[in-house]
């Protein structure tokens, strides 16, 4: 891949009222890089919404539809819908939601897309948490992780829910999942999202939060890559829901990852070890899924 | 071409003849007739449009909302629990200003549940910014409908075109159903004023924070206000090529009436019987349909009243802790009147339950023969059996 054709491209301006080593910001920006400006973004409630501008000010060089925070899944196919009746084939649709938004209240309806086979791509940026109101846990939270409403002792005790395999169950054409600390993978594969077209394309973007994980904003992009060192957040591919490519293996030990953010520092010697054995666990079945390659 | 048409079908071949370019809806009693006719049209080409197969309500408005901000023509159609879970982007339609026309079949809310008339489920979504029309037989649903993309498209407002579940959407009757040249005469295409544009990228619907959030929603009331001489005007159009109009309200035998019955959907066609009955035998009685209900339309309806010595209002609905909705609102509508008639609210005929001219000749005895309400709703046709114990 030429990672330097891409470099000039600059969708997004300069100012922008996120904050300070905002994940979701970095991966706005190599996203637009990739995907150039024949795109409409659909964007529910979520920081993004916020990030982008308020009236009159506007972030992007692309035109954005802001939505209900549980409709992208319904918007996106609809905007898709107008767009082929008013005979413009050429722009891509591209959702652009957070974790809340895709793995909770808006499940329903990018699970009706996919299902349809809806002819957009959605991208979850995925920082964990509900953060736009405020740190509140969602299913996309790890299990350790304290949030506002999983606070101290009452720390997450279940497991991250995992939207890619919920999608693959889906039989979607192209899921893959990506990482702000792998920007020539994530271009890769944005690229290749917006060459299948005619189908549902999911990518999942891990996007650190340093106000909502207690990191300092200059760890952002480490930490992010840390996630993917220690296989906590894999980075892969699955087409049609059976074909599966991991992308990197890591070698790091959790412990690495969990110690350096505040949402994890409540976790004892045992709980860091049972992580660890859940990551072991989850590594090892999407390996075997690779085998199962057709 | 005159035919023999569902309430229903009246609705989907409007749709068709409007050129409706995005259609999404999702089943409900007794609405499906309208989507599944819809869907065969677009199935065997009849309609040049995208039928999106959404997996709820909430996704169906969400869907044509950002179609239509893209700038296309569209429609969906619900009923009862159906536009409940829409509430939100009833809000969102409105807000974004957008020309969405949907068929919204009165039906009633569960517990328990039940498929029949009920006036509550449009009624409750009254404040939600969308102009709602309601009809009273098959060839004015149709009519309506195609009135409703114009009136919308020419205020830029959704609108919700209301007609009665079983009474209207599953009963047949003979339809004129317009030929496309002259439909075409009177609606041409959809040219929206804001839209989705690909060489001026903008960001639609974007936070508005308080020093703007407020002159919005004024121009959504001022456009509101604007919707009472508006929809005259496409009436007024609609004549000119179709030769019917029905206008915001329909005053019968009202001119000495002293007694005034007000209804709205089908019940106002049962009150037109009783009026003429009544009339034989001398009573002074007349009947106000209200057609328009949102923007309400309170001058028409006090300078309608202003003779009347007393009103007898037909709610198949009801704002529990207030009354009857209808009447709610015709009595502020009434409070410059000098001679304020006294209003009777009657709450009758819910979940289905029917109103026979016999009941509404007993509701115009009553108020004739009381000289004041005796509750400021009266609940008419309970079976009071069913409490004991
Ligand atoms: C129906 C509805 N419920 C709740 C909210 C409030 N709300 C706005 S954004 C948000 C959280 C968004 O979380 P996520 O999707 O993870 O995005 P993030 O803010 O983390 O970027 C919530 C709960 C809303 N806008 N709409
Ligand atoms: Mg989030």
């Amino acid at each position: 891949m030429n990672f330097s054709e891409t470099e000039d491209i600059e969708l997004m301006h300069p100012g922008h009222v996120g904050c300070p080593g905002c994940g979701a910001v970095i991966a706005m920006r190599l996203a637009l890089k990739a995907m150039g400006e024949k795109i409409v973004l659909v964007i529910p409630a979520c920081c993004w919404a916020v990030v982008s501008g308020p009236h009159p000010q506007f972030a992007l060089k692309v035109p954005l539809l802001h939505t209900a925070f549980e409709t992208s899944g319904a918007a996106a196919s609809g905007l898709r819908a107008a767009l082929d009746m008013k005979g413009d084939t050429e722009t891509t649709v591209v959702v652009w939601a957070g974790d809340g938004g895709t793995f909770d209240i808006g499940f329903q309806s990018l699970s009706g897309a996919v299902e349809r086979n809806e002819d957009f791509i959605y991208v979850c940026y995925d920082n964990e948490a509900y953060m736009n109101t405020g740190v509140q846990r969602s299913s996309s939270t790890p299990y350790g992780g304290q949030t506002t409403t999983t606070p101290e002792l009452q720390w997450k005790k279940t497991r991250k829910k995992n939207i890619v395999e919920s999608l693959s169950g889906h039989r979607i054409s192209y899921a893959a999942t990506a990482s702000i600390a792998f920007p020539e993978d994530l271009i890769q594969k944005f690229k290749k999202a917006m060459n299948l077209k005619g189908c549902t394309r999911f990518l999942h973007v891990f996007a650190s939060c340093p106000t909502g994980w207690r990191i300092p904003s200059e760890l952002s992009v480490k930490i992010a890559r840390l996630a993917v060192q220690t296989n906590i957040f894999p980075l892969y591919e699955v087409e049609d829901g059976i074909n599966y490519t991991i992308n990197y293996t890591g070698n790091k030990t959790v412990k690495e990852y969990l110690k350096l953010q505040g949402r994890f520092k409540q976790l004892s010697e045992k709980d860091t070890y049972e992580i660890q054995k859940m990551v072991d666990e989850d590594f090892l079945f999407l390996s075997q899924k690779v085998k199962l390659r057709r | 071409m005159r035919q023999v048409l569902e309430g229903s079908h009246a609705v989907s071949e409007a749709v068709r003849l409007a050129k409706v370019q995005v259609v999404s809806a999702y089943p409900i009693t007794p609405q499906t007739h309208i989507m599944e006719a819809i869907a065969e049209f677009c199935a065997n080409g009849k309609m040049n449009a995208k039928f999106i197969c959404v997996e709820s309500e909430h996704s169906a408005m969400a869907s044509v909302i950002a179609a239509s901000a893209a700038g296309v023509r569209t429609f969906t159609a619900t009923s009862s629990h159906g536009l409940a879970l829409m509430h939100e982007l009833l809000h969102w339609a409105s807000g974004a200003r957008l020309p969405i026309v949907m068929a919204e079949v009165n039906r009633a809310l569960a517990p328990g549940w039940n498929i029949w008339m009920d006036q509550t489920d449009s009624l409750s979504q009254r404040d939600t910014g969308w102009i709602q029309l309601y009809c009273e037989d098959s060839q004015e649903v149709l009519d309506t409908t195609l009135c409703a993309f114009k009136l919308a498209e020419a205020i830029n407002l959704p609108v919700m075109v209301v007609l009665d579940a079983f009474f209207l959407s599953h009963t047949y009757e003979p339809v004129d159903v317009p030929e496309q040249n002259e439909v075409d005469k009177f609606l041409p295409p959809f040219l929206p004023r804001i839209n989705i544009d690909m060489s001026n990228p903008c960001s639609l619907y974007q936070m508005a924070p308080p020093n703007f959030y407020m002159e919005m929603r004024y121009s959504i009331f001022r456009a509101m206000e604007e919707t009472i001489s508006k929809f005259l005007e496409v009436e007024e159009d609609f004549y000119k090529v179709f030769g019917r109009k029905y206008g915001i309200l329909d005053s019968f035998q009202c001119d000495d009436a002293e007694i005034i019955i007000i209804a709205a959907g089908t019940t106002a066609s049962t009150c037109r019987q009783v009026v003429l009955d009544l009339r034989e035998t001398g009573e002074k009685v007349g009947l106000i349909k209200i057609k328009m209900f949102r923007p309400f339309p309170k001058k028409l309806i006090s300078d309608a009243l202003s003779n009347a010595k007393k009103i007898a209002v037909i709610d198949r609905n009801c704002s529990f802790g207030v009354g009857g909705i209808f009447a709610q609102e015709i009595k502020s509508a009434l409070y410059k009147n000098k001679n304020m008639p006294t209003v009777f609210g009657y709450i009758t005929g819910l979940g289905g339950r029917d109103v026979t001219p016999k009941m509404i000749e007993e509701i115009y005895f009553k108020t004739k023969e009381e000289h004041y309400p005796e509750k400021e709703s009266i609940w008419f046709g309970i079976n009071y059996e069913l409490f004991r114990n």
